[in-house]
């Protein structure tokens, strides 16, 4: 974290951090906008943007029509001329419907046309189940956006990384896509108060072990850190990495603890095929860490459906920290 | 823009509205197009460049006139057709032949091609390989021009196959809610590929879409030059002035095929020959002539001079470096900025 000195730390939730983050970039500069749907006045789906329509007046912060392919150009568009967007997709899901724009447009522009010109955009994607909103409100599809060079991709996991990451995203020249998991909104943590920013593409060790690494993504981090509490009691040390970023991915620290514990583990809410848990585990098998493990990669994952809106389906569906707690101890215990 | 008069009624608009050498101008221009599509085409028939392009003769009416009002502050969106409206902005002829021969001196050094020209600094926001990618981006620079108050329009250009994309309905509709300085110009040219509008198209007039949002819509004849510049200056005036967005409608024609690709299996020969009777060029010059502009001798010395540009800028893109192997992701990401 890069701060100023001087400044107050308080408890707030995520979405609060959030919104003291927007808060922040539209005090400071004119050129950043708020787009989404019903952002303005009924303050978001998740009451994430709030009443900050009150504050800035809805040329500011803007209440889109339904039209998410349409809103994501636009938004691309004042990107490419001059302003700050900040476009809220009111569900990740709904990202589907705006593809084309995040990926052949925001993401190639400055590609394609000889890094002529530059798309300083920020979109924001609540994400993730556990909301019984089931199959199309509750995907996890950030390694969609992760496949796609020209983007970058970020899933805070804890208040303070929310709004440092969204100020960095902001100061970014280039289109940072931010996933939000829904659950993660109300949680509460230790936020500094003023601008800060947390750096793209490094990841966090939120706990030092010795014994097996945890990769976690997300909301997963705090199960991993629920896990390896639990863990502790059984004499298990797990290293908890909170990757933060997808793309770019930080080999460095992710590579170091697996030199270091030689086992890996990792744990992540979407589907488990072809997501980042197999990037990380390439990643490693890659280079140099590989000759450092002692047992095979371990990946947890989303079940291979869609999810489900029975709650103890839902549930069964993605990884918990029971699941945590006896994959990192097989690895531990060199049972896998 | 000259005010005009009750006298000159039946002069054309353009006459009225432009001056003599804003109008030959206009026409050395249309000519340029033209010359630099058919340049194109014969290197590529030389093999001199890869892929696939789509050319705009037949149009040039359209790019050339919807452009006249605009400023290099102005913005426009493109299409994969689109090099007549790179022209018609003002863009060098040589960077464009160098991005088609996939240089590093193109305007893309070498990475965009055919469907990704761009001239930001003429206001250019770019060609577009997916059909009507361009019409939200058009609004959004629409919507930095109103916030940050710096007066530009931008000119959205589109074909006939747009009118039926999701994003062309979206993004006309936040046009008109939010009264953008943009004005949208269809040009029907008859066929999306081998589709006919007629096959695809629900309503017989693209213009009537604007209704729908509220916004004025106009079918023009668009191979007429002055009507094109009629319908579209009274669009950029109105953008220009806050009032919002317009839908123009130019009725224009293909000479050649969709893409390198097309059999033609859609149209006869008899509907070409027809189209080119009613030759864009051919009426403007006419148009000029008519009313004393210029005379054949000066339309002659207007394409022994396109002809030697588009030469001159071939042999520019044949002379330039390649771009080197070991940059070939360079400009996915902007350079890092020191902390």
């Amino acid at each position: 974290m890069n701060a100023q000195a001087g400044i107050e730390v308080r408890e707030i939730s995520y979405a609060q951090a959030i919104r003291e983050a927007m808060d922040i970039a539209l005090s400071e500069d004119e050129r950043v906008i708020l787009m989404g749907e019903d952002i303005g006045v009924y303050g978001g789906a998740f009451q994430v943007t709030g009443d900050l329509v009150d504050k800035y007046g809805t040329d500011r912060v803007m209440d889109t029509p339904i039209s998410e392919l349409g809103g994501a150009g636009v938004a691309v568009g004042a990107a490419m001329t001059g302003l700050r967007p900040i476009f809220e997709f009111q569900f990740s899901d709904f990202a589907t419907l705006a593809m084309e724009q995040i990926v052949n447009q925001a993401a190639k522009v400055r590609y394609m046309l000889g890094g002529a010109v530059s798309v300083p955009l920020v979109m924001r994607f609540p994400a993730g189940s556990g909301t019984g909103a089931a199959a199309q409100h509750s995907q996890s599809l950030e390694a969609w956006l992760g496949h796609v060079p020209g983007l970058k991709v970020v899933q805070p996991a804890t208040p303070e990384d929310a709004k440092g990451l969204l100020l960095a995203a902001l100061d970014d020249p280039d289109p940072v896509m931010i996933f939000e998991h829904k659950l993660l909104y109300k949680m509460k943590g230790q936020v500094p108060s003023g601008r800060y920013t947390t750096p793209i593409g490094k990841a966090a060790v939120r706990r030092e072990g010795g014994h097996v690494t945890i990769v976690a993504t997300a909301i997963m981090v705090h199960k991993a850190l629920d896990a390896a509490k639990a863990l502790e009691d059984e004499g298990i040390e797990a290293e908890v990495i909170d990757l933060r970023t997808i793309r770019p991915l930080d080999g460095d620290t992710v590579l170091a603890s697996v030199r270091k514990t030689g086992k890996l583990l990792c744990v992540y809410e979407a589907v488990k095929t072809l997501g980042i848990g197999a990037e990380v585990s390439a990643m490693v098998a890659e280079s140099d860490a590989f000759d450092f493990l002692d047992a095979p990669i371990v990946r947890l994952g989303g079940a291979e459906s869609p999810i489900p809106y029975n709650p103890e389906l839902e549930k069964a569906v993605v990884p918990q920290v029971p699941d945590i707690i006896e994959a990192a101890r097989g690895l531990a215990e060199g049972r896998t | 823009m000259p005010d005009s008069t009750a006298t000159d009624r039946n002069v054309p608009y353009a006459i009225r509205a432009y001056s003599p050498d804003q109008l030959i101008e206009a026409l050395r221009k249309m000519y340029l197009i033209r010359r630099f599509e058919e340049g194109a085409e014969d290197s590529y028939t030389r093999g001199l460049i890869h892929g696939t392009m789509h050319l705009s003769i037949g149009q040039e009416a359209s790019a050339v006139g919807a452009c006249m009002s605009l400023t290099d502050d102005d913005k426009i969106t493109s299409t994969h057709r689109g090099h007549g409206h790179c022209v018609a902005k003002g863009a060098d002829l040589g960077k464009m032949f160098a991005e088609f021969f996939g240089k590093e001196t193109g305007y893309c050094r070498g990475r965009g091609g055919s469907m990704h020209i761009a001239d930001v600094e003429k206001g250019n926001l770019g060609a577009n390989g997916i059909v009507a990618g361009g019409i939200p981006i058009a609004v959004g620079a629409a919507l930095s021009a109103k916030r940050l108050g710096t007066g530009a329009v931008t000119v959205c250009f589109f074909g006939d196959g747009a009118n039926n994309e999701g994003a062309f309905h979206e993004a006309l509709n936040m046009a008109s809610i939010w009264k953008l300085p943009v004005v949208f110009v269809c040009e029907n040219n008859r066929y999306g590929m081998s589709t006919s509008t007629e096959r695809s198209t629900a309503v017989k007039s693209i213009a009537d879409r604007a209704a729908a949002y509220s916004m004025p819509g106009e079918r023009v004849d668009g191979n007429d030059f002055s009507a094109v510049t009629e319908a579209v200056d009274a669009a950029v005036a109105r953008a220009r002035n806050g009032d919002g967005p317009s839908l123009i409608e130019n009725v224009t024609y293909r000479w050649r095929g969709h893409s390198k690709s097309d059999r033609n299996r859609y149209r006869t020969k008899e509907e070409i020959a027809e189209w080119q009777e009613r030759d864009p060029i051919a009426r403007m010059a006419a148009m000029l002539k008519e009313h004393g502009i210029t005379d054949d001798a000066a339309v002659a010395s207007i394409e022994k001079d396109v002809e030697q540009a588009v030469e001159a800028a071939i042999a520019f893109a044949k002379d330039s470096p390649a771009p080197r192997i070991e940059d070939a992701t360079r400009d996915v990401y902007s350079p890092k900025v020191a902390a």
